[in-house]
């Protein structure tokens, strides 16, 4: 597949093109016939080879994005997906903006909630069409004329033609806004697993990353970056770097000290060459004893109010029953396979980006605001992206690069080292938690007092998200902004009496989104605190949780599927036990059971099995649903059991994998996943395998060793002290 | 020059003594489909075949590979059983990690074509895939198998 559209594919629009104009309000779909001043914005194009050419603008990250939202616009437009459908990843356009979102971004596990029926729509109206073209050729009503794969057919006169002889004539009629849509019985791709398109070049090693841009001319660049957060250089050695054999440019950006090269190696070379002195940094007292002391203090002090419904001070405080707890949730690092890197060539009178880029909008903002170059002459490329998880949304991978390149007026691919990558990483937000829940005489669940303390994911980048004191990315999970684009991102108890509050640790740390965001923290510990709740009301966990999501149809399903697959309440083999979660964001809803076994010698948890059930709705392309779930599982299960970034001296002490401990094929258990059959709204699926995992875990944990931990990772060390504590 | 035998093409590249295969391989000779992951051999991703053994190419200097034989993912065969098995089975996401996988897989293969569930887990214990697709793997790698026996009968 090519990885980025050529100009010269625009230069003449003929055939059926539809595109699309996104306002504030929403979106409508064009005819580019009907417009003279086309600006390719263009999602599918007929052209009289009988083709169909799809652009899609979400970035390919494995999730299966190009396949998906091909799948509904081929569908809709009854197009041969075998002979006819091509598919390009389009470059930065309005056309490709999330009509959720806003800006052309793939995050928030909303490419299908964001495009599912626009999508649809468009491949509509093109069937529609096509049919009343070949409709006036015929001179026949077009009730009489149907779609069949790529072709129209009359039956009474046994006359049929190609999407390819109709798209000319197509292109002169009106695009109607409100096509008829197929009813899911007419699906022909929807809801049937289709093979990745990207699956084979993939495989083949011919799919061009980030990394694997090659530029003719272009040098290759390492940066030596700070040690510590806000170290400035102190001293270095320009001149040794210089020496290297390959090494053409030395030179200061405010990132660190950059080493252009022929080669990488020649670049890294410099860089070892240049033995940076740095100064302390900002807080160069900070370690990981330091993060958790400041947020642990931070629940002694007065938030910001988030939600406030009934008295939840006055109900626990009169409850026949009450559990506090207090939890940590430390840093973890994106850490996707491939390191952050853009490759940047600045001419006079355009810029062209090459990233794996999960933002183009913000790539093509942050280009345009250093070389002052209007945004439409930013020419964002995206590859393929080696894995996203969130991280590559902030773009910042992309400025050093323009800067450099703009300097050496040549064009320039930055490489971040594994080291660079992780110890520049923008973390997943660290947070501590303490609750007071109450219970009445019957058990039944009244009063929640929640204070959380979290390092702003928003205040460093834009601080106009942030308002009357909070940071909605660090509540996901447990409350959301009204009107959202998150989608029910909110605790889904029901309880007469909830109080929310919010404090902001003041810590130099960097923290962004990371896959599922702070869904993943904020599941954690309300699926553990209910689970305390239950077992002091002395009930089932799973029966506890329904008692109060009675008037929540869609997490009862997921809930009751996940217990009768899993086999809830029955007997499990000698030596293990049994978790439950469940947790709601992004528009779907998820339950997860987990089975384990604790080695109390050594703390060594094993994880058997986990049996997951989703409801995101309809599903478009199952098979790539699945993996996102397993792949989800997987990764949720190495934050639980193992990762957890050190710092030291005021800056990130881990490096590289070999003390990131990422999990392996050995310690990932069999994965179930169940679909639940639902015809509600659609909802996201990418990071929907992380949230439950976690505290099903540390449920089972409980149940298998009676020690309730209220921290991960659940390291042995932590298993095991925990252990040894009960048993004192 | 340092003279090279990569996937049966001998080549001559100008760079010293030390530097990593991984960066020869990638910058010297475009051969992209070898991944850079951690530059410490943790991860797997650089891996390639030196006279048909898995090994590390960012943690090997070019002079070690001088006069072996060289093979990297561009150069197993496209009809190779992994190959036909990882797209059958659909084992990658992101795919960055995927074609040290496969080599790690081939050399496998290549030593125990027949493989127990235990000799799978020790060699695939060495490769990070942060998608976590380890479970597609695994389906993979029965699947390359038994297209293995099919075509050896």
């Amino acid at each position: 597949m090519n990885p980025t559209i050529s100009r010269r594919s625009f230069l003449k629009i003929t055939g059926l093109t539809i595109g699309v104009s996104v306002t504030p309000f929403g979106y409508t779909l064009l005819n580019a016939a009907e417009k003279k001043d086309f600006n390719p914005n263009v999602w599918l194009h007929i052209t009289s080879d009988n083709k169909v050419t799809i652009y899609i603008g979400n970035s390919e990250m494995g999730q299966g994005v190009l396949t998906a939202q091909s799948m509904i616009i081929a569908d809709e437009l009854e197009a041969d997906w075998k002979k006819q459908v091509q598919i390009r990843q389009g470059g930065a356009k309005d056309a490709f903006k999330s009509p959720i979102l806003g800006a052309q971004i793939t995050v928030g596990s909303a490419s299908m909630r964001g495009f599912y029926e626009p999508l649809r729509k468009a491949g509509a109206a093109g069937r529609a069409m096509l049919v009343k073209a070949a409709a006036e050729t015929w001179k026949v009503p077009e009730s009489e004329c149907k779609a069949v794969l790529g072709t129209v057919k009359h039956e009474k006169s046994n006359r049929s033609l190609t999407y390819g002889q109709l798209c000319e004539k197509a292109s002169k009629l009106e695009l109607p806004q409100n096509p008829p849509l197929k009813k899911e019985e007419e699906f022909r791709y929807m809801g049937k697993p289709m093979p990745r398109v990207d699956v084979p070049e993939k495989v083949r090693a011919k799919a061009i990353f980030g990394l694997d841009v090659n530029v003719k001319g272009m040098l290759h660049a390492v940066i030596a970056r700070p040690p510590a957060y806000g170290a400035k250089p102190v001293s270095f050695d320009q001149a040794a770097a210089e020496k290297v054999k390959g090494v053409v440019k030395v030179m200061q950006i405010p990132m660190g000290i950059a080493v252009c090269a022929t080669s990488t190696d020649a670049a890294l070379k410099g860089k070892d060459a240049l033995k940076v002195q740095w100064d302390k940094g900002v807080l160069p007292d900070m370690d990981n004893a330091y993060i958790e002391k400041l947020m642990m203090a931070d629940l002694d002090k007065q938030g910001a109010k988030v939600v406030e419904v009934g008295d939840a001070k006055k109900a626990v405080s009169e409850a026949a029953k009450k559990v506090e707890a207090t939890y940590y949730v430390p840093c973890v690092a994106h850490a996707t396979m491939e390191p952050m890197n853009a490759t940047a060539y600045v001419q006079k009178d355009r810029c062209d980006v090459w990233a794996p880029n999960q933002n183009q909008t913000l790539g093509q903002g942050m280009a345009a605001g250093i070389t002052k170059l209007p945004p439409e002459k930013i020419h964002v490329h995206t590859t393929f992206l080696g894995c996203g998880l969130g991280r590559r949304a902030f773009t910042n991978f992309v400025p050093e690069a323009v800067m450099i390149s703009k300097a050496l007026e040549k064009p320039v691919k930055v490489m971040w080292t594994r080291e660079d990558d992780i110890k520049h990483d923008r973390f997943r937000a660290p947070m501590t938690h303490r609750i007071q829940g109450g219970l009445d005489a019957q058990g039944q669940l009244i009063g929640w007092y929640h204070k959380t303390s979290a390092i702003s994911i928003m205040r460093p980048v834009n601080p106009n998200a942030i308002k009357d004191g909070v940071d909605y990315y660090c509540l996901w999970g447990l409350a959301d902004a009204p009107e959202s684009p998150m989608w029910n991102a909110r605790i889904q108890y029901e309880i007469p009496n909830l109080y929310i509050e919010f404090l902001m640790a003041d810590l130099p740390i960097p923290c962004w989104p990371w896959r599922a965001v702070q869904n993943g923290p904020n599941a954690f510990v309300i699926e553990s605190f209910i689970d305390e709740l239950a077992h002091a009301a002395a009930k089932d966990p799973l029966e506890f949780r329904l008692q109060s999501l009675k008037n929540n149809k869609r997490a009862t399903r997921v809930l009751q599927t996940v217990a009768e697959k899993a086999g809830w309440g029955k007997p499990i083999p000698m030596g293990q036990a049994r978790g439950i979660a469940q947790h709601a964001c992004f528009g779907t809803w998820t339950a997860q059971v987990v089975d384990l076994s604790v080695d109390k010698n050594t703390g060594m948890i094993k994880v058997h099995r986990v049996v997951a059930a989703v409801d995101c709705g309809p599903v478009v392309n199952p098979g790539p649903l699945v993996e996102q779930i397993e792949g989800g599982i997987t990764m949720a299960l190495s934050t639980a059991l193992k990762e957890e970034v050190k710092f030291a001296k005021g800056g990130v002490a881990t490096s590289n994998f070999d003390d990131y401990p990422i999990i392996r094929m050995s310690e990932v258990p069999e994965i179930e996943v169940h679909m639940v059959k639902s015809t509600d709204k659609i909802g996201g699926i990418g990071e929907l395998g992380i949230p439950a995992l976690a505290p099903a875990v540390a449920n089972a944990v409980f149940n298998a060793t009676g020690a309730r931990i209220r921290r991960i990772p659940l390291t042995p060390e932590i298993v095991l002290a925990a252990i040894k504590e009960k048993k004192a | 020059m340092i003279s090279l035998n990569v996937n049966g093409k001998n080549y001559a590249v100008d760079v010293s003594d030390d530097v990593p295969l991984l960066w020869v391989l990638r910058d010297h000779l475009k051969l992209m489909g070898t991944k850079y992951g951690c530059g410490i051999g943790e991860c797997g991703s650089c891996t390639v075949h030196i006279n048909g053994k898995a090994e590390r190419s960012c943690a090997m200097s070019v002079k070690e590979a001088k006069g072996k034989k060289i093979t990297t993912i561009e150069g197993l065969s496209e009809n190779h059983p992994v190959k036909k098995a990882w797209i059958q089975e659909q084992v990658v996401q992101c795919g960055y990690c995927q074609p040290g996988v496969m080599m790690q897989v081939a050399a496998l293969l290549s030593e125990k074509p027949a493989p127990t569930a235990d000799q799978i887990i020790s060699k695939m214990d060495d490769v990070i895939c942060r998608c976590g697709t380890y479970l597609r793997m695994k389906k993979g790698i029965q699947t390359a198998v038994q297209m293995t026996r099919k075509e050896g009968k």
